[in-house]
């Protein structure tokens, strides 16, 4: 099971490490990182794998939907399926 | 990895333009609580309801938050209350009180099922039900009233139709303090379907298993944006694209459904493959219609634009779920709809075009704000005519009219949430007093006889 961050803001230091450090925290392994920075806006998606984390990926998604509002930043977590079922025949 | 797009499309689409899964609704079945005694029904129906449905509040919240998709309502349809009735006789109103009660409970926001099913004539206990409806409706917050006057089979019952027309008037009347909301939570039908998960007309039918999800799909937003960003195209790759929309839209929905039916342990029934609006700003099915080009919704060419979009909301949802129901097409529930609303203020749109509108779309005249002073025949015959659409045309069909009492052309309504608000409309004066009078029955059409 995997599912997919998004992060879109204000660049800044830290954001990457800060979202990978929550990764860390509940366990959850990132696989992939596309991140690109345009003038100064800043946007990431990564795709994570939750198959051994340690909580709720609902509480997870809150808990990072509270720092990206601390940080002014616009953060989702979302179930891959969600992608694959929309995007895939 | 995912294609970045597909990734920000999705995400904008819940975030911008309200994407969203309107109703997870469970079917239930109250066949098994059927006793001569009307408290021991009661008891059943409270215990069985509260038994099947005791975590579907929780577990839709759980799959919104997880898959981060919005799910607005959770709600359940019930067995036609009528046939208890039939079994157990009684104050009918005690089944409302019990479903309102029981739906309370489980934290859903509505419950369906006060219904009758009388298209080819009244069974034990449908006229009793029927005659109780204004007062349930006025005495519960919650219980959705349907009742079934006509069909492609059977034709259209005129003395169920006449005693409609009387029951929406006091369906209103019981309620005028409240904006006359009793009137906004009944639905006359003519062709209904036993799956369908959206209110006030969701019942649960006797071909129906014991218990069943459905799911019902939303996103006018969505489409309106995608045709909004693609300009000036011509009229079939208008379709197209909406098609492709419906497409995305129905697979998410085919998702959640399958997903809530996994974790409830209750096979997954049907999604319908609606475009439901709400009141909310870039939500509006009418906007669809003025993206496309019309100047306002209502204007010349609006039934035209509106077949096309219910036709390619469905090529589009057939193809992404597994097994398609209820009703399936585009709503226009004029009072939910904020673009309708202001077709309505405005005049361009009136009941005749709304008529028309619904013969190549579902449902019906939905949530239409009618005179106070509006007689129930006048009514009972807006009610038949919109039946006949339907059973000539051998679609499902409705009525959702309310009379605000004391209130006149230019006035307006106010119900608040999903159901919205609208300015009184123009209704034809002169009496149809003589033919509703006349009761009786409107055959089948010569269609009908298939086999």
């Amino acid at each position: 099971m995997r599912a997919i961050i998004t992060v879109v803001g204000r660049d800044m230091v830290g954001i990457l490490a800060r979202v990978a450090g929550e990764c860390a925290k509940i366990n959850a392994n990132v696989i992939e990182v596309n991140q690109s920075v345009l003038q100064d806006m800043f946007a990431m998606i990564m795709l994570i794998d939750i198959s051994k984390i340690t909580c709720k990926l609902g509480d997870f998604g809150e808990a990072m939907d509270a720092i990206g509002q601390e940080m002014g930043l616009k953060i989702h977590v979302m179930h891959e399926d969600l992608f694959n079922s929309m995007h895939r025949v | 990895m995912l294609n970045t797009n597909d990734i920000l499309e999705t995400i904008t689409m819940i975030q911008d333009e309200n994407l969203d899964i309107r109703t997870i609704t469970m079917g239930i079945s109250l066949l098994d609580c059927a006793d001569s005694d009307i408290h021991v029904s009661c008891r059943k129906i409270y215990e069985k309801i509260t038994r099947c449905a005791k975590d579907l509040v929780s577990t839709g919240c759980e799959i919104e938050r997880e898959y981060g998709i919005p799910i607005i309502n959770k709600r359940i349809s019930v067995t036609p209350i009528s046939m208890l009735c039939g079994v157990s006789g009684g104050d009918q109103v005690e089944y409302a009180k019990v479903l309102d009660k029981a739906s309370k409970a489980v934290g859903v926001n509505f419950i369906g099922g006060f219904s009758a099913l009388v298209q080819k004539g009244f069974a034990a206990g449908d006229r009793e039900l029927i005659r109780a409806i204004p007062e349930a409706l006025a005495i519960t917050d919650q219980v959705c009233s349907s009742v079934n006057i006509g069909s492609t089979k059977a034709g259209i019952n005129m003395d169920a139709v006449a005693m409609m027309g009387n029951v929406i008037k006091q369906s209103a009347q019981l309620t005028a303090d409240r904006d006359c909301i009793g009137a906004a939570k009944l639905v006359v039908f003519c062709n209904a379907v036993e799956d369908n998960p959206f209110m006030a007309g969701a019942f649960h039918g006797v071909g129906e298993p014991d218990t069943v999800i459905h799911v019902g799909v939303s996103g006018p937003g969505v489409v309106r944006a995608a045709l909004s960003k693609a300009g000036d195209i011509p009229l079939n790759e208008v379709a197209d694209l909406i098609k492709r929309t419906a497409f995305k839209i129905t697979r998410m929905g085919q998702l959640v459904g399958a997903e809530a039916s996994r974790r409830l342990g209750v096979p997954f029934g049907i999604v319908d493959l609606s475009l439901a609006p709400t009141p909310a700003i870039g939500d509006s099915v009418a906007h669809i219609l003025e993206e496309i080009g019309l100047e306002q919704c209502g204007a010349p060419g609006t039934t035209a634009a509106l077949a096309m979009l219910n036709d390619a909301v469905k090529k589009g949802g057939v193809m992404a779920s597994s097994t398609v129901g209820g009703l399936s097409g585009a709503f226009i529930p004029v009072t939910e709809d904020a673009g309708m609303i202001d077709a309505a203020r405005a005049g361009t749109l009136s009941i005749e075009k709304l008529e028309a509108m619904t013969a190549v779309c579902s449902v019906g005249l939905d949530m239409i704000v009618i005179p106070g002073d509006t007689s129930a025949e006048t009514i009972a015959a807006i009610i038949a005519d919109e039946a006949a659409i339907g059973m000539v045309n051998q679609k499902t069909t409705a009525v959702r009219l309310i009379p605000a009492v004391g209130k006149a052309m230019g006035e307006e309504l106010n119900f608040g949430g999903l159901l919205g608000s609208g300015p009184v409309m123009k209704v034809g004066t002169k009496s149809p007093a003589r033919m509703i009078g006349r009761g009786g029955h409107i055959p089948a059409p010569m269609h009908s006889l298939k086999n």
